[in-house]
């Protein structure tokens, strides 16, 4: 019987025990346990403040079989960077080491840590888990909530602010390796990181995670509106990086129908399971679409140019 | 090696941290510390130091990058001053928290606004309360001493605490003096590699764990209390770098504090680094001048010399603490902590403070010694 990408995904060993203390229906923990999957056990994990801060367990608990050092909010990238820097020092080069943080933690208090480390390229992945707010002090907005979201602090939706695009500014830092993913395609994640893993130097990758507490929608219907973010163009599956002296990007296989608006599921679908944007006006839908407009023209012209 | 030459206080600190066989060196520029970082470049470039350096996006990040790398078993070493001192603070507790015995240099400047680049210790002080040792240099000799012996210290298995080595801004940093460059087979029989005695970042060494998750308030209690007894431990540990220095180098700078004319003294002045340098220099020609005044150089102030500056002060009738720095509302920082030592041992001896040098202002002989007769004449 001819083994599938399936199948390796399910047969690997298990990294993330159960007992965790992730709400019902988190789509971070998911991610992450497909990330360690892929990464194994020759790694170290660098967690600032966030959900996963938390979802470890409390000690003398832990539910992850790595090594994970927690750190304060904005430092992960540099402390990643640190520890990768010691071990090619100790003569440990081949070991994984991973930053596993949320939107706040990366895009926005970490924004420059992460971007000095990319300037650098430290051989360290980072990993962003993207459920769109401070989801662990409790739903407050941040840099990548989108636009027109209900947060605890934007109560009539994000009127000031866009969704910051830092995969693309990742990108445009040259890096070798970046990538968006999703929770609702795992093998494509998984793969992600496996061809990540062969490549030296700094890796970046964006892996959407819906939050049911915080975007307000029943915590069985995760996988759902994770795949529908993808089929309605809103979140775009893409893989990419500056590698002898090429810079690409190309589109998943999983939205590459998706180039083609007409294939797209209408908005409405992904919104209408949403708390997060109940009472959404006419202003802030036109918000939103212009930023997936904004995120499709980006990644046409860039294709067109580089391809 | 093993030479004199007359140099810098920062490249003392850049030799300090050489000789000390440095791994991982997180770079950030800031006046007056920059030559540090210039110096280590210099020397990482052309092959003469094998450490890797990581040129930092930001304070904030140099001492998240150097705690990174202690934790995953490597010697780390990085430097900084004022602004970017307040710019890593919560870095500097946390390293302090994860028990990774990093060394920082502390070229001491003063805090803005106003922009000021020269010589305060307000800014290091300000982290007294933060869990790592602190030395305070007085020439650039001891600076070079202090980075070897504050590895020694932080490293050792009863203490695992970061420690941080203070140099007075220009006043050492950019004033070249006659410093002994030790032989480095003697600093390596002084200072063994670091080999992390508590937890190290590595799969090939470790069972996997995590470290600094949330617990509840019970356990973080004791938590809390080991860096409390570690620095405790400190103390002995301390005098025992500074005596077994002297063993191999020929060379005293004092262990928790160092004293000078004390013998007989009416008075004592206590400071902190430089100004204890010069207020010795004053005290020599009061002395000739029949004023019997000793110093007191207050070498470590974490942890701080409790006994030994309790028992210095039982036997003067005054003492004067100059401290070039403030804590806006309360009183001079080392003045406070030593009316407070001396309440808590029962020492009855009056403290006066003299707050001198704010902001990089000259503090001269005829200052020191206009508050030394000042008090003789009451």
């Amino acid at each position: 019987m001819v083994k599938t990408i399936l199948d390796e995904l399910i047969e690997t060993d298990e990294f993330l025990l159960a007992g965790n203390t992730a709400c019902p229906g988190c789509g971070s923990i998911l991610a992450l346990r497909y990330v360690l999957k892929a990464l194994g056990k020759n790694t170290i994990l660098v967690i600032p403040a966030s959900c996963s801060s938390v979802y470890q367990a409390i000690y003398p608990k832990v539910s992850f079989k790595v090594i994970t050092f927690n750190v304060a909010f904005a430092s992960a990238a540099a402390v990643a960077s640190g520890v990768k820097q010691a071990l090619i020092k100790k003569g440990y080069d081949d070991v994984n080491v991973a930053v596993w943080g949320g939107d706040g933690g990366l895009i926005d208090i970490g924004a420059a840590t992460v971007s000095g480390a990319a300037e650098r390229n430290e051989d360290i992945f980072v990993f962003v888990y993207d459920n769109e707010a401070y989801m662990n002090t409790g739903i407050q907005r941040s840099g990548s909530t989108p636009p027109g979201a209900r947060t605890t602090t934007t109560p009539l939706g994000k009127i000031v602010g866009f969704k910051k695009p830092m995969s693309f500014l990742m990108l445009l830092h040259g890096v070798p390796y970046v990538a968006t993913a999703s929770i609702a395609y795992p093998t494509d994640l998984y793969e992600k990181v496996k061809r990540a893993r062969e490549i030296k130097g700094f890796k970046f990758i964006h892996i959407l995670s819906p939050c049911p507490p915080g975007w307000r929608f029943d915590d069985s219907k995760t996988i759902e509106v994770a795949r529908l973010a993808v089929e309605t163009g809103y979140w775009i599956l893409w893989e990419g990086g500056y590698r002898n002296g090429k810079i690409n990007l190309n589109l998943s296989p999983p939205s590459r129908p998706y180039k083609d608006p007409s294939k797209r599921k209408s908005l409405e679908e992904f919104l209408k399971y949403q708390g997060r944007f109940k009472g959404f006006d006419e202003h802030s839908l036109k918000k939103l679409r212009d930023w997936i407009d904004y995120q499709w023209s980006f990644i046409d012209n860039f294709t067109r140019d580089h391809a | 090696m093993g030479i004199y030459d007359v140099i810098t206080g920062n490249d003392a600190v850049a030799w300090g941290a050489r000789l000390s066989r440095v791994e991982v060196i997180a770079a950030y520029p800031i006046t007056p510390q920059t030559t540090i970082v210039e110096k280590l470049a210099e020397w990482v470039d052309k092959g003469e130091i094998n450490a890797r350096y990581i040129a930092v996006e930001s304070e904030h990040s140099a001492m998240s990058a150097a705690m990174g790398a202690s934790a995953a078993g490597a010697r780390a070493f990085t430097a900084t001053s004022s602004q970017g001192f307040l710019y890593m603070f919560e870095m500097i507790s946390w390293a302090a928290g994860a028990r990774t015995p990093i060394v920082m240099a502390v070229v001491n400047r003063a805090l803005g606004p106003p922009w000021n680049i020269w010589s305060e210790h307000t800014d290091a002080l300000m982290a007294r309360d933060t869990g790592w040792i602190q030395f305070w240099a007085s020439n650039n000799q001891e600076a070079l001493d202090s980075i070897i012996q504050a590895y020694r210290v932080a490293e050792d298995k009863r203490v695992i605490l970061p420690a941080m080595v203070m140099l007075g801004g220009f006043v050492l940093s950019h004033t070249a003096m006659p410093v002994k460059i030790h032989d480095q087979n003697k600093v390596d029989q002084y200072l063994p590699p670091y080999n992390p005695p508590h937890y190290v970042l590595n799969p090939k060494l470790s069972e996997p764990f995590a470290y600094g998750n949330i617990l509840f308030p019970w356990d973080y209690v004791k938590v809390r209390l080991s860096i409390q007894k570690a620095m405790e431990n400190s103390i002995d540990v301390i005098k025992r770098a500074a005596r077994e220095f002297e063993e191999i180098f020929g060379i005293w700078h004092g262990d928790l504090i160092k004293e000078a004319y004390t013998d007989n003294a009416e008075m004592l002045i206590f400071a902190l680094g430089a100004v204890a340098e010069q207020a010795e220099a004053t005290a020599e020609s009061l002395r000739k001048n029949g004023y019997k005044v000793g110093v007191v150089k207050v070498r470590i102030t974490r942890p701080f010399p409790k006994q030994e500056i309790a028992k210095l002060a039982n036997k003067v009738s005054h003492i004067i603490v100059i401290d070039r720095d403030i804590s806006f509302g309360w009183d001079g920082i080392l003045a406070g902590e030593i009316k407070a030592t001396l309440h808590e041992y029962k020492v009855d001896t009056p403290v006066t403070t003299k707050i001198m040098g704010i902001g990089g202002d000259d503090i001269l002989p005829s200052h020191i010694e206009k508050a030394v007769k000042e008090i003789y004449s009451k």
